[in-house]
C-alpha cells in the first residue's frame, strides 16, 4: 500500500519529535520539513533522514509540482492563521499543533472518526488531549454536571508560547472539557513545576457526578478509556485508581471522582519528562494516520 | 526611601485572603463587612480580599468559595472609607478576564502571583492591569527555593512587564532572617527606582515579624500581615504585632496600635474557625519548605486515608510541589496508606 505523503510545517522541538514518530508510521511518509532558518538543527536532522527540506516557509512547498496530502502544523497560532486557507485551497488536510483552534477539535480516543474528512482538525493542548478522554469516560456512564482539570508540567517543556499567552491554555482547554468531554461546565489549571530533574507531566481530572453513580461503572470506563489513548501514548497511565469523594462543603455539595494521570513521553526526540509535548505529536501521529487510510483507500478505489 | 512622605512602609492586610484557606474558603458578606470596617478604621491602608488561591480559585482542588468572591469584594470595597482593596490572581488559574471583573467591582490594586522561577506567565497579566489602570504588585512565590540573584532575574521580568512592587513570598514560612534581607537587598539593588520591593511572610518557623524588620532593613517599602494570623499554615505575619514593633521602631505604618489590637481581638477572631497555630504540621511546613495552604488539604486527606498529615506534607516537600499542586496530596494520602497496609503486621496466626 502506498503511503500517504506528509510535510511537517515547523522545524522545531515538536516538528522534530513528530518527525521521528511519523518515520515510523506504516501509513504516513513524511516527505518534507519546512522551517524558516537553513541553519536550524531541526532541518539538518531532517535531511539526514533523508527528508526534503525548505527553510522559505511553505510557499515552495505550495507551488511545486509535487504537493503533500497532510500537513502537520508545528509553527505558531499566528503562522497557521496564514497558512490555513492555502492548504484547504489545495485540498491538503493540516493537522494543526498550534493553538489557532481553525478547525474541529479532535481528541483520537474521543471523536477522531467524526472528523476524518476535516479539512482542519485542531489538536487543543496538551492538558486537554490529557484528560478531556477521561472526562469523556466518566460523562458516557453518568452525568457530569462540571469537571476540572489540573495539568501539572515540568517547567523546561514549557515554551514561550504557552508562557506569553497562558489564558488561552486554560481557556481552550475548558472548552473541550465541555465540547468533546461531555461535561456542562469545564475548568482548566495548568501549573508549571521546576523541580530539578523535571518531573513527568501530571494531570488530574476532577469529575463531579451524582451522589448514587455507578462507581464500578465509571472505574471501568475509565480503564477502558486509559488503554485507548496508551495504545497511541504508550507512556499515558494512572498513577493510582480513581478515588471518589462524597459530597462537603468544601466540594461545593457536590460527589466527586478524582482521576490521577501521568504521561511519561516516548523519548523519540524530547527528553521523557516533556509527556506534555509527547502527547501532542502522538495525538498528530494517530489523527494523520487516520486520515492517511482515508486517502489511501480512496486512491486504492478510484 | 519611605514609602511616601507619610509612610515609611504601607502594610497590606491579608486576612480576608490569606485568610480564605484557614477558613476554607467559607467566607461572607458579613464576615468580610466587619472585618474590612475594623480594619480600616485601625488605619490599614490596603486589604486584600479574594479566594485564598485568587480569583477563579473557587474549585475542586482548592475548595469551593461559600460566597462569589467578586461579592465579597464588592461588600470591600462599599465598606471601606479609606483603605484600598487589594485583590490577587495566579496566571494559570484565573483569567484576564478575572481581574477585569475585580476592576469594574472597585478592587483598585492587582496582586499578581506566580511561582519564583515562573514570572514570565505574567506579563500579559501586568500589561492588561496596567491598561485597566490598576495598581499592581507582583508575588514570587515560594522565594525560599531560589537563591537572591535568580530571584532578583525574575523580580525583572516582573518589573519590565509593569509590575510596580515585587514581594519576596515566603509561601513556604521557610525563610530565616538573613535569608530574607538578603533576597530583599538582591531585589533593591536590581529594580532600583523601577518598582518598589515587599515582603510577605508566614509563621511557620515564628519569624513573621522578625523576618518582616529585616526586610525593611534591607530596603522593602510595603509588607504584607493578616490580623490575628488569619492564613494558611501557622497563619502570616500578625498585622497588630508587626504595628507594634514597627511603632517601637521608629517605622511609620500609619496603624493605630491600639486599635487594631482591639480588631484582632474583638472583630477578627470570632470570625476565625480557629486559632492560626505553629502546631506540628504548620511546624513541619516551614521546617520542609511546604507551601502553607496545603495545610488544610493534607489534614483532610490524612483523616479520609487514615495516614500522617505531616508524612503526606513531608512527601511534598520531598517532590518539591508548588503552590496549586494540592490534587497531588490526594494521590499522596493513597500511596502512604497503600504502603500502610502493605506494611502493617498480620494478624496472629497468620
Amino acid at each position: 500500500m502506498t503511503k500517504a505523503t506528509a510535510a511537517i510545517v515547523g522545524s522545531g522541538n515538536i516538528g522534530t519529535d513528530l518527525m521521528y514518530k511519523l518515520l515510523r508510521s506504516e501509513t504516513i511518509e513524511p516527505r518534507w520539513m519546512i522551517g524558516i532558518d537553513a541553519q536550524s538543527p531541526g532541518l539538518k536532522r531532517a535531511a539526514d533522514h533523508g527528508l526534503h527540506t525548505g527553510a522559505d516557509g511553505v510557499e515552495p512547498l505550495l507551488s511545486g509540482a509535487e504537493r503533500p496530502d497532510l500537513v502537520f502544523e508545528a509553527t505558531s497560532a499566528h503562522v497557521h492563521k496564514a497558512n490555513a486557507p492555502r492548504y484547504a485551497a489545495l485540498g491538503i488536510q493540516a493537522i494543526d499543533l498550534t493553538p489557532a483552534a481553525i478547525g474541529p477539535a479532535v481528541v483520537p480516543a474521543v471523536n477522531l472518526g467524526d472528523h476524518l474528512d476535516a479539512p482542519n482538525v485542531s489538536l487543543i493542548t496538551c492538558g486537554g488531549q490529557a484528560t478531556i478522554p477521561i472526562v469523556h469516560a466518566v460523562s458516557r456512564v453518568t452525568e457530569v454536571p462540571y469537571a476540572e482539570i489540573v495539568a501539572s508540567v515540568a517547567s523546561p517543556s514549557a515554551g514561550p508560547g504557552t508562557r506569553a499567552n497562558i489564558d488561552e491554555f486554560t481557556l481552550t482547554t475548558s472548552r473541550g472539557i465541555e465540547t468533546i468531554g461531555g461535561a456542562a461546565r469545564g475548568k482548566a489549571i495548568i501549573i508549571l513545576n521546576p523541580a530539578e530533574p523535571p518531573m513527568l507531566m501530571q494531570d488530574t481530572v476532577f469529575c463531579a457526578i451524582p451522589a448514587d453513580a455507578d462507581h464500578a461503572a465509571v472505574t471501568a470506563s475509565i480503564h477502558e478509556t486509559v488503554a485507548k489513548v496508551a495504545s497511541y501514548v504508550p507512556g499515558y497511565r494512572l498513577r493510582t485508581e480513581p478515588q471518589f469523594d462524597e459530597p462537603t462543603p468544601v466540594s461545593g455539595g457536590l460527589a466527586r471522582v478524582a482521576v490521577f494521570l501521568e504521561v511519561e513521553g516516548a523519548g523519540d526526540f524530547l527528553p521523557p519528562y516533556s509527556g506534555n509535548l509527547d502527547i501532542m505529536t502522538a495525538a498528530a501521529t494517530k489523527v494523520g494516520e487516520g486520515f492517511a487510510q482515508r486517502i489511501t483507500a480512496r486512491r486504492a478505489g478510484a | 526611601m519611605p514609602y511616601s512622605t507619610d509612610l515609611d512602609i504601607r502594610v497590606t492586610d491579608s486576612s480576608l485572603r490569606d485568610g480564605s484557606h484557614a477558613k476554607q474558603h467559607q467566607f461572607t458578606v458579613d464576615h468580610v463587612t466587619s472585618v474590612v470596617a475594623a480594619l480600616d478604621d485601625a488605619g490599614v491602608p490596603v486589604i486584600e480580599v479574594t479566594h485564598g488561591d485568587g480569583l477563579g480559585g473557587s474549585s475542586f482542588n482548592y475548595g469551593f468559595s461559600h460566597t462569589p468572591e467578586q461579592e465579597l469584594i464588592k461588600a470591600a470595597v462599599k465598606t471601606a472609607r479609606r483603605a484600598r482593596i487589594a485583590f490577587l490572581m495566579l496566571p494559570g488559574l484565573g483569567l484576564q478576564d478575572d481581574i477585569r471583573e475585580a476592576a469594574d467591582n472597585g478592587a483598585s490594586i492587582c496582586r499578581i502571583a506566580t511561582h519564583c522561577t515562573e514570572a514570565d506567565i505574567a506579563v500579559q497579566h501586568f500589561g492588561l492591569a496596567r491598561e485597566l489602570g490598576l495598581e499592581t504588585v507582583g508575588f514570587l512565590m515560594m522565594s525560599h527555593s531560589s537563591p537572591p540573584e535568580a530571584l532578583a532575574r525574575q523580580a525583572r521580568i516582573m518589573a519590565d512587564a509593569g509590575c510596580q512592587c515585587v514581594y519576596v513570598v515566603d509561601s513556604a514560612g521557610a525563610l530565616v532572617m538573613e535569608e530574607t534581607g538578603d533576597r530583599i537587598a538582591a531585589l533593591v539593588a536590581e529594580l532600583g527606582d523601577d518598582a518598589q520591593v515587599g515582603f510577605h511572610g508566614h509563621e511557620n518557623l515564628g519569624l513573621g515579624v522578625a523576618n518582616s524588620v529585616l526586610a525593611v532593613r534591607a530596603g522593602a517599602t510595603q509588607i504584607d500581615g493578616s490580623t490575628r494570623r488569619f492564613g494558611a499554615g501557622a497563619g502570616n505575619t500578625p498585622v497588630e504585632g508587626f504595628a507594634a514593633v514597627a511603632e517601637r521602631l521608629g517605622i511609620r505604618t500609619g496603624i493605630d496600635v491600639l486599635k487594631i489590637i482591639d480588631a484582632a481581638e474583638d472583630v477578627v477572631r470570632p470570625v476565625m474557625d480557629g486559632e492560626c497555630l505553629l502546631d506540628r504540621m504548620s511546624l513541619t511546613m516551614g521546617y520542609a519548605g511546604v507551601y502553607s495552604s496545603f495545610l488544610k488539604h493534607a489534614a483532610r486527606q490524612a483523616g479520609k486515608y487514615g495516614v500522617s498529615g505531616a508524612e503526606i506534607l513531608l512527601e511534598a516537600g520531598r517532590r518539591k510541589l508548588v503552590g496549586g499542586q494540592e490534587d497531588q496530596l490526594i494521590e499522596i494520602a493513597v500511596g502512604l496508606a497503600e504502603r500502610d497496609r502493605a506494611t502493617a503486621p498480620t494478624s496472629p496466626g497468620k
